[in-house]
């Protein structure tokens, strides 16, 4: 990859298509019986909703696809969980802890 | 989503789970030894020698029992520590071992097929460090020559190989005016974070206060600089932004609180609560070459001794930030007011900090600081180390 290719801000869209990059380890810790982020200099603790979003970032989901899943098992209004999935996303985005 | 370093969510909960929890990250010191000599330097003033570091095994067992014991992240740090030839091996057991694996290296022993075989090996992360973007300036600073163009190569290998990059940039008063540089320098490496530290005054550093301390008027344009490029560039670079505390009006939650979250290993395998905790009187530092790592974290005296808030005086007992800042920092307090227990003099309420604060803005208002004192093995020192 080459230095400039990821030097513009990634705006989360319903087609985009989220993923974990390589270096970002979504990790279940046994010890502590939580999920948990690793990122650079970072550990991250996911609420229940924010991985279950990250468990579908796989590249091939697009956010769409996930927030209709979501409103589906939590019996939800697509809308709304359109929306909050897509301001998580971009937080997590601009955190660094997704690519899309 | 919250973050978690250092320390977990947990403010509210008694001593006694204090003591339970298992910390979140192991800063381990490799070696002592840097081709650098900058000024600031975190190690302390008596350095281990070359002959007294763990040995690889020694070094791998650590990894393994960090694992077991529940921390999440490794810190290999130094010196410098690409200088060790064994980096390989233990990197290899730390990723194997489940550990987020952080590499904090100067860069300038590094080569490309290292890296290459490091990240193959599991590495996570690089943090390079850099002394300022002019190449003068920067050989004055460290004391080392084209450090500044090697490292350029450095930041380009880890984007090749796809790792990630974080820009390290100790800031002071020789480089603070270069600050919006320093930046961009960060953003054309491909860096996805950035760290603006400014020097804490520790070690090396507090020994060469008078020459790197920066005004209070740079400190707050090097924010207002930190906090535009922040805006500019969300979703390109993280920053991280480390204030100097003695322009501060509360104490910094030093290591997120004693004995919290983070450990830290020396070369010769002294396990501390802080890598400046040796200059505190009157703790005893466990080994790992005699102690189990979980059983020093637990029970370990110098653990125990600041953990959580019962050795507190006042104004720390009894305050509402005793457990969001926990006093400050331990090692500052030692240093300026000659007990480890007062309050940190960063914080207003100490009897120390209007002398604290006059003694950053007289030593920053000196128009020729004095000359550095580099960061050297003592002569006796490195004549055993040969």
């Amino acid at each position: 990859m080459n230095a400039e290719a990821n030097r513009t801000r990634v705006i989360i869209v319903p087609a985009s298509k989220p993923a974990l990059p390589p270096h970002i380890k979504l990790r279940h810790d046994a010890g502590r019986g939580r999920w948990h982020v690793l990122a650079p200099e970072r550990v991250f603790e996911p609420d229940p909703i924010a991985i279950e979003i990250l468990k579908r970032c796989d590249g091939v989901n697009s956010v769409e696809e996930i927030a209709s899943e979501l409103a589906k098992d939590y019996n939800a209004p697509l809308q709304e969980i359109l929306a909050d999935t897509i301001s998580m996303l971009q937080e997590l985005s601009d955190k660094g802890v997704v690519k899309a | 989503m919250n973050e978690v370093a250092p320390m977990e969510q947990f403010s509210e909960k008694p001593l006694v789970e204090a003591c339970a929890r298992a910390p979140v990250g192991l800063l381990a010191e490799l070696t002592h030894r840097c081709p650098l000599q900058c000024p600031y330097c975190s190690n302390p003033l008596e350095l281990d020698r070359v002959n007294t570091e763990l040995t690889t095994e020694q070094w791998q067992d650590v990894m393994r029992q960090a694992a077991d014991l529940g921390i999440l992240q490794i810190h290999l740090s130094g010196g410098e520590p690409t200088v060790r030839k064994d980096l390989e091996d233990i990197v290899e057991v730390a990723a194997k071992a489940g550990l987020y694996t952080n590499l904090i290296t100067a860069g300038v022993t590094l080569t490309r097929d290292r890296l290459k075989r490091l990240k193959e090996l599991g590495l996570d992360h690089v943090q390079l460090s850099i002394q300022d973007v002019d190449e003068a300036n920067a050989e004055k600073i460290s004391a080392y020559k084209n450090g500044l163009a090697k490292k350029r190569e450095v930041g380009k290998w880890v984007r090749e190989f796809d790792m990630p990059l974080t820009i390290n940039a100790p800031i002071h008063r020789h480089n603070i005016e270069n600050l919006p540089n320093i930046i961009n320098f960060a953003v054309e490496m491909g860096a996805g974070r950035i760290e603006v530290a400014n020097i804490q005054y520790y070690a090396w550093a507090l020994k060469n206060r008078a020459s790197l301390m920066p005004t209070r008027a740079q400190v707050l344009k090097s924010a207002e600089i930190v906090e535009e490029a922040k805006e500019r560039l969300k979703g390109i670079m993280v920053f991280d932004f480390v204030v100097p505390d003695y322009y501060a009006k509360t104490p910094k939650p030093c290591m997120g609180g004693w004995g919290r979250g983070v450990m830290n290993v020396t070369p010769q395998g002294r396990v501390l609560p802080c890598h400046a905790s040796e200059s505190v009187p009157g703790l005893e530092f466990d080994n790992v070459k005699d102690r189990r790592l979980a059983d020093i974290w637990l029970n370990g005296q110098a653990f125990q001794k600041y953990r959580g808030t019962s050795w507190m005086k006042e104004p720390c007992r009894g305050c509402p930030r005793a457990e969001i800042d926990f006093g400050g920092c331990r090692c500052q307090a030692m240093a300026f007011t000659g007990d480890p227990a007062n309050t940190d003099p960063a914080c207003k309420l100490s009897p120390y900090h209007q002398a604290f604060v006059a003694a950053a803005e007289a030593e920053s208002a000196v128009t020729e600081p004095p000359p550095f004192v580099y960061r050297r093995m003592s002569p006796t020192k490195a004549a055993a180390a040969e």
